[in-house]
């Protein structure tokens, strides 16, 4: 009885309470066969990283429509490090200027889905990703 | 074992790895639970049960507030379906729990049911170990939204929380075989809902008639989303497992709850050594013949179940 599971927390940080785009995201990789462990609104990089950690997921996936992203993906990305859960891919999606890509890229966040993007190529993402 | 070191000594990341394997590959997964088992059987096991919707995650999450009050560790495994069209999951019990995930005192765990729609499988049971071991001293587990007949739940926990709802069935749902029959104590939440004085009521006549243990099931009212009867009902859990050790039922219980595992475990390894041994060819040719009416499924059966126990005891080659 053998059987891998792809395991994605979904997550929104900040304090705007856009949930449409994470709830069609989480939607969509459940139809891909994912397990999907979504967490609600508000969450602070506190809770998502311990979350991530308790349910031992595979990637995060973080919604974010405020425009705090600069402020709150280093944290994030702080804290997988501090847990020694740096092997946990991160990606993003939301409301995400172009010019802030590269510099989100540089701290580890391993890419990032702007509005338009077709959730096949958020699953093809992560299917290639987690190996 | 380094893991399970990790584990009895608190490390959350090896617990959860741990769990992942049992759900992946739980052959694998079963060296380790074997020494494992050593450092379980220190832990409470809760049963959150009932039909979808009826507040079974918020009242999880307010009974878990008020054990850490009290400084008790808490786990909880949450379950929600496993798709069985596509085999993905959506769960969604986090949500109503969110102030939990950063209580170095709280481990919370969702889980698919991935098959296994009785509502429990043996990964579940697993999964409770490894939070045993990992010192949490209540562990919860909520199951998925039930129907009327996944009573497997009774078979793990030490109590049962049956959580229902004003304004879902009739009376006769009430008096129907199943779900109703497992409650220890049962909780109307969304008590200021219309109806709901009615239900207790029905719930309370249906109980008289069941006079056969020496344990009575309260019926309490709750309000899970602003804490109205949750003191409550946290008294009568604990009401319910000074019962259980006084009267010895909670000995006798975990010695039904281990029956049942070495059963399921001893089914599932089955499973699997009949889904290696017998080759798809192999039985594709049966199939044939039983289609064509050459033969009944029944003496098909009876042949092949007569193969298999030859070629095991006949120096155990498949």
């Amino acid at each position: 009885m053998k059987e891998r599971k792809i395991r994605v927390l979904v997550a929104k940080p900040g304090l705007d309470g856009h949930d449409r785009g994470a709830k069609v995201v989480s939607r969509a990789l459940r139809d891909a066969g994912m397990e999907v462990i979504y967490t609600g609104l508000r969450q602070t990089p506190q809770q998502i990283v311990e979350s991530a950690i308790q349910e031992d997921v595979n990637v995060i996936g973080l919604s974010i429509l405020s425009g705090a992203h600069t402020h709150l993906f280093p944290e994030i990305m702080r804290l997988l490090k501090e847990n020694k859960a740096e092997d946990i891919i991160v990606i993003a999606g939301g409301v995400i200027p172009e010019d802030d890509i590269p510099e989100l890229k540089k701290i580890g966040i391993a890419e990032i889905f702007t509005p338009g993007t077709d959730t096949h190529d958020i699953i093809d993402f992560i299917r290639k990703k987690v190996k | 074992m380094e893991i399970v070191e990790k584990i009895i000594n608190g490390d959350r990341r090896a617990a959860a790895k741990l769990i992942t394997l049992a759900e992946n590959d739980f052959a694998e997964a079963e060296d380790i639970l074997k020494e494992l088992y050593n450092y379980t059987g220190n832990t409470l096991v809760i049963g959150i049960t009932g039909p979808p919707g009826a507040g079974k995650s918020t009242i999880t999450d307010k009974l878990t507030k008020s054990l850490r009050k009290q400084g008790k560790t808490v786990g909880i495994i949450a379950i929600d379906p496993t798709s069985p069209f596509t085999g993905g999951a959506l769960l969604g019990d986090r949500i109503r729990m969110q102030d939990l995930s950063t209580d170095p005192g709280v481990f919370i765990r969702s889980m698919g049911t991935r098959g296994h729609l009785g509502g429990l499988s043996q990964v579940t049971q697993a999964a409770v170990k490894v939070l045993d071991a990992l010192g949490k001293e209540v562990i919860f587990i909520e199951t998925v939204g039930v129907g009327q007949a996944e009573v497997d739940i009774v078979k793990v926990a030490d109590t049962v929380v049956l959580i229902t709802m004003p304004g879902i069935g009739d009376d006769v749902q009430i008096i129907k075989a199943g779900i109703m029959e497992i409650g220890d104590i049962f909780v109307v939440n969304k008590a200021d809902k219309e109806g709901c004085e009615r239900l207790v009521t029905e719930i309370k006549m249906m109980l008289d008639l069941n006079r056969n243990g020496q344990w009575h099931p309260p019926v309490l009212k709750t309000i899970a989303t602003s804490d109205f009867g949750i003191q409550k009902l946290e008294c009568e859990i604990r009401h319910h497992l000074e019962y259980l050790k006084e009267s010895g039922e909670l000995e006798q219980r975990r010695r039904e709850s281990t029956k049942k595992e070495i059963f399921d475990l001893i089914q599932e390894k089955w499973k699997e050594i009949l889904t290696n041994s017998i080759s798809n060819g192999f039985l594709d040719e049966i199939v044939t013949k039983v289609v064509n009416r050459e033969e009944d499924p029944y003496t098909a059966v009876k042949k092949l179940s007569d193969m298999l126990i030859y070629s095991y005891t006949q120096g155990g080659k498949e």
